[in-house]
């Protein structure tokens, strides 16, 4: 801080927000307060350039049981007496200053999301996206630490990470981005909220000791774009313990199925701050904190650290009188550190006392409610925003050679290297593990006595491609959706809700507003049409560094459900001499524009998306889940990023079968081979399963040989598949020596 | 018959190897602080991050009360298995030969691995063919079973070998391919892979119940 540069300007508020804060107080508001507020209003906790915008999504549908507003929402599952609670949220600036504790603490802290409303964590999926690897030690660095921070913190606290995704572009360089999303199950009549009531009820906190670790987390580094020397903020990094969230999560599910909780809330950005403005504010009451009574790890912390402090793996709840012993009792038995810290109260001002003292009185809604709104300006940009990429294949290449260079490259490479870094089955409910499907599939009930009949489960799928909304953020948002959509129904997963993150730079300059705007009514109109709710989400702005802003990515988690894991989807062929069929929409058009093959050329994020007709999209998906859910089918996978020749290759990967196929003719072949649209997938079987599919169905030929072998009008194509499994299987590894 | 499951802060497969265990008998979570082992008939010492692991993996969850209990209970013969964290802190505790050390990549793998069930003193295999091959997950950072080579020829010899990794399955880099062990009796055995991730079909593989029946076999011998 320079010495001219006023106290609340350092924290992150404007002028006119200092003075509005004076107005709500009636007076100039003391340190511990001007540091309460400056958290409360930061974009990360008062969501001011985007609450206007969210308002604009579906959030509403018959099988909502929490929507957005909780900790996480939910949506009613199985035979209607369970729920399934899902979140996805950010931790990227945390991680692009230090990526072990940045990714460690965004798994902790959406574990806590979804267990404060009392739900057991059951899986965790994360979407990634750095700077391009070969090009960037930072960017090794990075993966290689975020990728072990999510492994050292899911592994040990003993929640699956069953799938996810991960991007290399350029403009993720100094921003990366760590998105996680959580699932957990909870029945439905335990389900529990954050507002706290009960006048005289008594606030106890629970979990990790409190100290200087993540002073300013949310406004000073999540509030702000990254800049030079941002190593001096590793101190606003928290640093977590899985081991000690292990206990405050099997606490917190004991407390909770006791009976025992009148609300519940766990402490994440603005720490103890923003859990009880948040808990007065729902409850319409006030709270009274002493600080003093909050377990420290270092006795001299002022009152403003121990209410701003993001140390992590901490809950808060509100609990009667006569039933505080029993409360403390099961946090001594879990050795958590329950203690009571203050009480509700009738005043509707949140109160600090430091040993009894008053040292901060605000009014709640002051807090909460009346942080300034922000309109935001679009712009559309004159030209593109970002930089064509490093060309990697050659125009003249041939098919197959593009083909391999291609699941060679960075993008398109296997995951295996990274998944293996994570445990993908405690719980016994994981049916389909990364890589073996395009969406992950989890019994809902892993007990002996269900393995007769029909095993129900969910199916989780995350995405966003970022190069695809830079080129069109309104098509590019409806894509993901899309893309989401068709991952659930290769499995036979029908889509219930809808949660997500929006990653994008800041929102002050128009043409991010603009990217901003755009994506959000592509989600909007999107999720309308599909019928799918948007139960929850987070929103991660100022993501700029040096570079310029990230492509704009909404990251998209959706959650669906299908009557039978035994008939779930698989990626790989199964059989030899079975045949294979492209099940493609009527108006399915891929193009090269922002495609993968594109990018490798060298070619800038620019072009036209294909426009596409989302009824007949969906009425696709409605086909597809409903063939694999009959079993008749082999495999089912969706033709994505890389384009129908990358299909094929995945599917004999997966299986290390080889398939001999010709191609409907297409005035463009290579587009036909490469191009990318949503809209389609690759399924096999038997002749009689795929005709099933009707008029949607082409069959292109039989599974079989040694080759990917592809024929047509203008196309010529053999790869060996064991070339494939080689130069698909080592391209990450070898990327990271 | 009763299966116990030794639940320390930190566990993390109790509640998979409970279910497992319930698909041959009945069987109940034990509580790190228990010193009554009344009505057991196995005890099962399960997978996860026993006390953080922050220390030595396994060295903290050996001094916890149940466990001079469990040393009493295998001391006179009752039937025994650690699995991954729980094999860690069996060889911890003395009741096995050897240590784990941390995995040659000094990463975490998760993987399914096929193991070969060798002829051994295990009761815990009693009820596998010699060199069946079982499919079973594996999943640690700290699974690198070592042990001097003069400890490694006395209990290939003495029939403690109960599993090996085969060969291009040995991710962790274990002294001659070794996954899992038993005390000389038999009766205490201990494996890195885990069993409870392999009883269903639906979720990868049905092989690691050979293990609960060997023991359930054991139990009504």
């Amino acid at each position: 801080m320079s010495a001219t540069e006023s106290p609340h300007r350092a924290l992150g508020l404007t002028d006119f927000e200092y003075d509005l804060i004076v107005e709500k107080l009636g007076r100039d508001p003391n340190g511990v307060e001007l540091a309460i507020f400056s958290l409360m209003w930061s974009e990360h906790c008062g969501y001011k350039h985007s609450r206007k915008l969210l308002g604009q999504l579906p959030t509403e549908g018959p099988r909502v049981v929490m929507g957005p507003g909780e900790n996480a929402g939910a949506v009613s599952v199985g035979d209607g007496s369970l729920a399934c609670a899902f979140k996805v949220e950010s931790h990227n600036h945390p991680s692009a200053v230090e990526p072990f504790q940045g990714a460690a603490t965004g798994v902790g802290g959406i574990l806590r999301d979804i267990f404060a409303i009392g739900a057991r964590p059951i899986a965790v999926l994360d979407s990634l996206r750095f700077g391009e690897l070969e090009h960037s030690a930072r960017s090794r660095y990075l993966l290689e630490h975020a990728v072990a921070g999510i492994g050292h913190y899911g592994n040990s606290i003993g929640v699956p990470t069953v799938g996810g995704e991960i991007y290399f572009e350029a403009p993720y360089e100094q921003n990366c981005l760590i998105n996680v999303l959580c699932v957990g199950l909870i029945e439905q009549d335990k389900l529990i909220r954050s507002a706290a009531a009960g006048v005289g009820n008594v606030v106890v906190l629970f979990g990790a000791r409190t100290g200087r670790d993540g002073i300013g987390g949310a406004s000073v580094l999540a509030s702000a774009e990254l800049g030079e020397g941002d190593e001096s903020k590793r101190p606003t990094v928290q640093i977590g313990d899985p081991f000690e969230e292990n206990k405050v999560m099997h606490c917190s599910l004991e407390l909770l199925d006791k009976g025992l909780l009148v609300a519940l809330q766990d402490l994440g950005a603005a720490g103890l701050t923003s859990s009880a403005s948040e808990m007065a504010s729902k409850g319409e009451v006030g709270l009274d904190i002493d600080v003093r009574r909050v377990p420290l790890r270092e006795a001299d912390m002022e009152p403003f650290e121990i209410m701003i402090s993001e140390s992590q793996e901490r809950m808060l709840c509100v609990v009667e009188p006569q039933r505080l012993d029993e409360v403390l009792a099961v946090c001594e038995r879990w050795e958590v550190h329950g203690t009571a810290i203050g009480e509700v109260t009738d005043t509707r001002t949140l109160r600090v006392f430091d040993a009894g003292e008053l040292v901060g009185e605000m009014p709640v809604t002051a807090l909460v409610d009346d942080c300034p709104v922000y309109d935001l300006e679009p712009a559309e940009p004159a030209s593109q925003m970002y930089p064509a990429s490093d060309p990697v294949i050659g125009a003249g290449l041939e098919q197959g050679a593009t083909l391999l260079a291609m699941i060679g490259s960075g993008n398109l490479s296997s995951r295996r290297w990274v998944y293996e870094q994570y445990d993908q089955i405690v719980g016994s409910r994981t049916v389909r593990r990364p890589a073996q499907a395009d969406a992950a599939v989890l019994l809902l009930e892993p007990d002996a006595k269900q393995s007769e009949g029909p095993r129900p489960a969910l199916a989780i799928s995350i995405d966003g491609n970022g190069r695809r909304v830079a080129c069109d953020p309104y098509r590019g948002a409806v894509e993901a959706v899309l893309e989401c959509s068709a991952n659930l129904a290769c499995v036979g997963a029908e889509p219930l809700g809808l949660t997500n993150c929006l990653n994008f730079g800041n929102p002050e300059k128009p043409h991010i507003a603009w990217q901003l705007s755009r994506a959000v009514a592509g989600l909007a109109d999107v999720c309308r049409s599909l019928s799918v709710p948007v139960v929850g989400g987070n929103v991660s702005l100022y993501n700029e560094g040096g570079g310029g802003p990230i492509f704009p990515t909404p990251v998209v988690g959706m959650v669906g459900e299908l009557p039978d894991a035994r008939t779930a989807g698989r990626i790989g062929f199964r059989d030899e001499g079975e045949v294979v069929a492209l099940v493609a929409a009527p108006s399915w058009k891929p193009s090269l524009a922002g495609s993968e093959l594109a990018k490798l050329r060298g070619e800038a994020p620019a072009g036209a998306l294909p426009t596409v007709d989302v009824g007949e999209i969906g009425a696709l998906h409605t086909a597809v889940r409903q063939a694999v859910r009959t079993g008749s089918l082999s495999s089912a996978h969706d033709v994505a990023d890389g384009g129908l020749a990358v299909a094929l290759a995945e599917c004999c990967l997966s299986s290390g079968l080889g398939a001999r196929l010709e191609l409907p003719t297409h005035e463009d072949p290579e587009a036909l081979l490469f191009g990318e649209s949503p809209g389609a997938f690759v399924v096999s079987g038997s002749s009689r399963a795929v005709r099933d599919l009707g008029e949607y169905a082409e069959i292109l030929g039989e599974v079989g040989g040694p080759n990917l072998k592809l024929r047509g009008h203008g196309i010529d194509l053999t790869v060996r598949v064991d070339a494939l499994e080689l130069t698909h299987g080592e391209a990450l590894p070898s990327l990271l020596q | 018959m009763n299966f116990g499951v030794i639940r320390f802060p930190g566990s993390c497969d109790e509640t998979d190897a409970l279910l497992a265990a319930r698909r041959v008998g009945d069987a109940r979570l034990l509580w790190h602080t228990d010193r009554d082992l009344t009505g057991i008939d196995a005890i099962i010492i399960p997978g996860g991050f026993s006390y953080g692991d922050y220390l030595r993996v396994g060295a903290i969850a050996r001094f916890s009360p149940v466990m001079a209990e469990v040393e009493r209970f295998a001391g006179h013969g009752g039937l025994v298995l650690g699995i991954c964290n729980g094999f860690q802190v069996l060889c911890e505790a003395g009741l096995l030969p050897g240590a784990l050390l941390p995995n040659t990549s000094l990463r975490f793998t998760c993987r399914q691995v096929e193991l070969e069930v060798t002829k051994s003193r295990s009761r815990w295999t009693s009820a596998c063919e010699p060199s069946e091959l079982l499919s079973i997950p594996a999943k640690h950072q700290a699974g690198r079973y070592w042990a001097p080579d003069p400890v490694l020829d006395e209990i290939e010899e003495g029939g403690q070998v109960a599993l090996r990794y085969v060969p291009g399955n040995n991710f962790n880099g274990s002294s001659r391919d070794i996954a899992g062990v038993c005390n000389r009796a038999g009766n205490v055995m201990g494996l890195m892979p885990h069993p409870e991730h392999a009883v269903d079909e639906l979720t990868g593989s049905a092989d690691g119940l050979k293990l609960f029946e060997s023991a359930l076999a054991m139990a009504l011998a």
